[in-house]
């Protein structure tokens, strides 16, 4: 068995899936189950000043469901912790105790002055915590109070606030980023800048869930009135990992660790997070639709591949960064066709109807009077639609031309390789 | 063994209430909103849908199964029932598993399909719960047009007639309507008087004058409704059985199966009815099934039903005679009945063995057996009762002792449209009949607007 002992900023854990600071990890009851069912660090629900927030007592989820109720995406309108900083300090520091070798990390959200963060900071960092997460990310209720995203869209308070906490604190400082932001390079080279010693991203993302279709209102609403809430679950993924890659392949900021957080459900979703360069992976969502048992899978599947591919966990952090370029570079001389293996083909049709309504008349429907779906190569331009739709798993593939004419273009297929950079058609092309 | 002293096993109330009530509730009971979602999901959606094609109405099966994954269910029941006013009825009664269902592209990998038949039902039922008007007449045209049967095939035509704007007079044999739907479906097909409530739902769009009781030949002719009418349409089913050609058929104990289906429906308690102890049926198609699967849910011990050639030939489907032999009823192929003995009551039936010859010819095989019987449940089909089309008969032209129609159910006569069982060509199912009717309407509609 692969070894996933992990080692983050020097924080160690039996492996490298901690709970996100979040529902899940408000109470050393909690806690203490993660740890018994196997997660390997928790990160402390997010501490704020004394006298400690409220919350509703209404509704402070929703989900996004699909027909068998599975919870695509799920939205939140909670806000830090609601039990007073004592309480919270005293469960951190006997969870410590009992469980050494687990990381416990303490989120962290406080009012934009020195003297604040100068004063909280070693009063947490004396229970034996870990570390510290900046929460920079919530956009929901403290950021109309000055906290959470509102200091994570401003780069310049990122800066300044991670210096106040690197001068408070002596354990290492992660600094949580919003996604809502139009590029998180500017955010992310700020806690660079600020001496952060790591970044975790995504917090979750501006988001209404739907209307209610009998009242009217947005749903759900807490008596009549609703507010947006933060997004999450599986469907953020993608938006989560292109963030941590661009961190990760830009120059000014591929230096700083990462922590990958965002609908990270299975063991595949980890790969996903740390091939494309996360160090360690943080999951609420989907502990919070399932259930802390999820981390079964999470640790062997991950166990497995590994093994499978015969790659240690370090090995395998960042493997995918360097496949992961600018639009501008891609190969316009590489030509892929799709191709439908009609010993699998189920004859639905899907393929023919999507790429005829949509895109490239580059399926047919009928030959020779029978119902057959087969690619026309001198329309298909590769576009991997078919394959998107196709339900049969393997039924249709992309194959490369490797030579000849590619049909559609009446072009010899060249092995040499051309981007826009280049191109006859760019205006702005480099020439020699 | 023809023996005077033998007093035939037949009553009543051979189970009790309880199991009684379970044997005649839903077959199959209906979905769950989360049911009906997981399983619409399963649905790909196919362009050109194989499904669609094979539904003798033309339903868009993958149009109405998107709308049930939106709760859209009054749009769905639209897309099904513009098709099929009557898919309600045919949402529990078509034999799915050799239509819809069969075509379904999930039957490769899976063999599986998605049950369309349990979901069209779930999008039509509250139609017909809170008879829910889906449609509306264009305006009148001021012809009237007479349909002579009140079944699938008529009340599809004079729906369609009546939306069309046409005035309609149904002519109805029974003193229900709804034909076959009313009096030859197995009761626990469809339970809670669907079959009523289809046609109250039927007649709810209005313009159709509906007759009961009131039958052709006896009460009227062709030739008057000819008269009286701009068009006429034939849907009166095939009004008599076929006879096994044996001596004593007329013994006591021997029954057609569709009167005793017919007295089964109509009981408000099924456990009333009079049942054999050793129930014989003679018969391949729906019907065979259907009696010998309701006479062992009535308590029948020993139900043998035997037909004369092999298991691919029977009218009833695959899926049907499994539904027999797992009620308990034994199905004998390739054996034809040849004497029917007893002397004041049937008591048992002899049949020889049956085979194919070279050419494909059911041949006697020369070897015999004997089955006890109470009851001898006759199912081996109907045939159209030619007189009561009186005069008119000359002018039309038969098939199989069937009406001829054309593709848009035109007979040969002028003016008059036939469609259903009464017709040649048919498969003898709801689905067919209600596409029937429906295609006449369009082609009088179209006669009507040129005259």
């Amino acid at each position: 068995m692969a070894d996933l002992k992990t080692t983050f900023l020097g924080i160690s854990s039996p492996n490298p899936f901690w709970l996100a600071s979040a529902p899940p990890t408000d109470k050393a009851y909690n806690v203490n189950r993660a740890f018994e069912a196997g997660w390997g660090g928790a990160v402390w629900k997010t501490l704020g000043e004394d006298p400690h927030i409220v919350n509703v007592s209404g509704p402070r989820y929703s989900a996004l469901h699909s027909n068998e109720r599975r919870v695509i995406g799920f939205n939140n309108i909670e806000l830090i912790t609601d039990r007073p900083l004592q309480t919270n300090l005293d469960e951190m520091r006997q969870i410590k105790k009992d469980w050494p070798d687990h990381a416990l990390v303490a989120s962290v959200m406080l009012p934009m002055n020195e003297q604040t963060w100068a004063r909280y900071l070693p009063m947490i960092e004396e229970t034996g915590i870990d570390g510290f997460e900046l929460n920079f990310g919530c956009p929901h209720g403290m950021s109309e109070r000055g906290m959470g995203a509102a200091v994570g869209q401003v780069p310049e308070y990122i800066q300044m606030a991670t210096e106040w906490a690197k001068k408070a604190a002596s354990v290492p400082v992660i600094v949580k980023l919003t996604p809502n932001v139009t590029s998180i390079l500017p955010p992310a080279k700020a806690a660079l800048d600020g001496g952060a010693d790591a970044v975790s991203l995504i917090n979750t993302i501006n988001s209404i869930m739907r209307v209610d279709y009998d009242s009217l209102t947005m749903y759900p609403t807490t008596d009549g009135m609703g507010t947006h809430g933060g997004y999450c679950g599986e469907a953020v993924k993608p938006i989560a990992l292109n963030m941590v890659a661009e961190i990760a392949r830009t120059k000014d900021t591929q230096s700083i660790p990462i922590s990958g957080i965002g609908g990270i459900t299975d063991w595949r979703d980890a790969v996903d997070f740390l091939a494309l360069g996360a160090s360690n992976v943080q999951v609420c969502t989907a502990a919070m639709v399932y259930g802390f048992k999820i981390i079964d899978d999470l640790v062997d599947g991950l166990n497995d591949f590994l093994d499978d591919k015969q790659l240690t966990l370090d090995q395998l952090i960042g493997k995918a960064v360097p496949s992961v370029t600018d639009w501008q570079y891609l190969n316009l001389n590489y030509v892929e066709k799709a191709v439908i293996d009609q010993d699998l083909c189920i004859q639905c049709g899907r393929c023919y109807v999507v790429c005829e309504d949509t895109s490239h008349q580059a399926i047919t429907n009928t030959v020779n009077g029978e119902r057959h779906f087969e690619v026309i190569d001198a329309e298909c331009v590769g576009c991997n639609l078919c394959v998107s739709v196709c339900p049969v798993d393997g039924c249709i593939s992309m194959q490369q031309l490797t030579e000849g004419t590619d049909p559609r273009t009446g072009e010899p297929v060249s092995r040499d390789k051309a981007n826009w950079t280049t191109h006859p058609n760019n205006p702005m092309r480099k020439t020699d | 063994m023809s023996n005077a002293e033998h007093k035939p096993d037949i009553r009543s109330y051979r189970l009790t209430e309880d199991e009684i009530a379970r044997n005649f509730g839903d077959l199959h009971p209906p979905l769950t909103r989360s049911d009906a979602l997981i399983e619409a999901d399963r649905c790909y959606f196919c362009y050109d849908a194989p499904c669609t094609t094979a539904c003798p109405t033309g339903i868009d099966i993958p149009g109405f199964i998107q709308k049930i994954r939106s709760d859209n269910l009054r749009g769905s029941a639209r897309t099904i029932l513009r098709e099929n006013i009557m898919g309600g009825m045919c949402a529990r009664v078509c034999p799915t598993e050799v239509l819809c269902e069969e075509a379904c592209v999930r039957n490769g990998p899976e063999e599986k399909p998605v049950e369309i038949g349990l979901l069209q039902r779930y999008a039509t039922d509250p139609i017909f719960d809170a008879q829910t008007p889906l449609f509306s007449r264009t305006p009148a045209t001021g012809k009237k047009v007479a349909v002579v049967g009140g079944g699938p095939a008529g009340l599809s035509c004079a729906h369609r007639l009546a939306a069309l704007g046409h005035d309609v007079v149904v002519f109805n044999r029974d003193n229900k309507p709804g034909g076959l739907n009313e009096y030859g479906i197995a009761a626990y097909k469809t339970v809670d008087d669907f079959a009523q409530r289809e046609v109250q739902y039927i007649l709810s769009i209005g313009g159709i004058e509906l007759r009961d009781g009131e039958t052709l030949g006896r009460d009227f002719t062709l030739n008057q409704l000819r008269e009286s009418h701009d068009a006429v349409f034939i849907g009166i089913g095939l009004g008599s059985t076929n006879k096994l050609g044996l001596d004593d058929e007329s013994l006591p104990g021997i029954e057609d199966a569709i009167d005793y289906i017919a007295e089964l429906r109509q009981a408000d308690d099924p456990g009333m009815l009079p049942v054999g102890r050793r129930v014989i049926v003679i018969g391949g198609g729906m019907t065979a099934i259907d009696i010998a699967v309701q006479s062992k849910r009535l308590g029948a011990e020993f139900v043998n039903l035997v037909y004369r050639r092999g298991p691919e030939q029977m009218g009833a489907s695959l899926y049907e005679q499994n539904l027999a032999q797992t009620n308990g009823v034994t199905i004998h192929h390739w054996a034809r009945p040849v004497e029917l003995i007893g002397e004041d009551h049937i008591t048992e039936v002899r049949f020889e063995r049956t085979g194919f010859d070279d050419g494909g010819r059911l041949v006697s095989l020369a070897e015999y057996f004997t089955l006890a019987a109470d009851i001898v449940f006759k199912a081996i089909g109907q045939i159209l009762d030619l007189s009561v089309l009186g005069d008119e008969i000359t002018g039309l032209e038969f098939r199989h002792d069937r009406i001829v129609v054309n593709e848009a159910g035109r007979t040969t006569l002028r003016a008059v449209w036939a469609g259903g069982d009464c017709v040649s060509g048919g498969d003898d199912l709801t689905v067919t009949a209600v596409q029937q009717g429906k295609l006449a309407a369009i082609d009088i509609d179209k006669h009507l607007r040129k005259e």
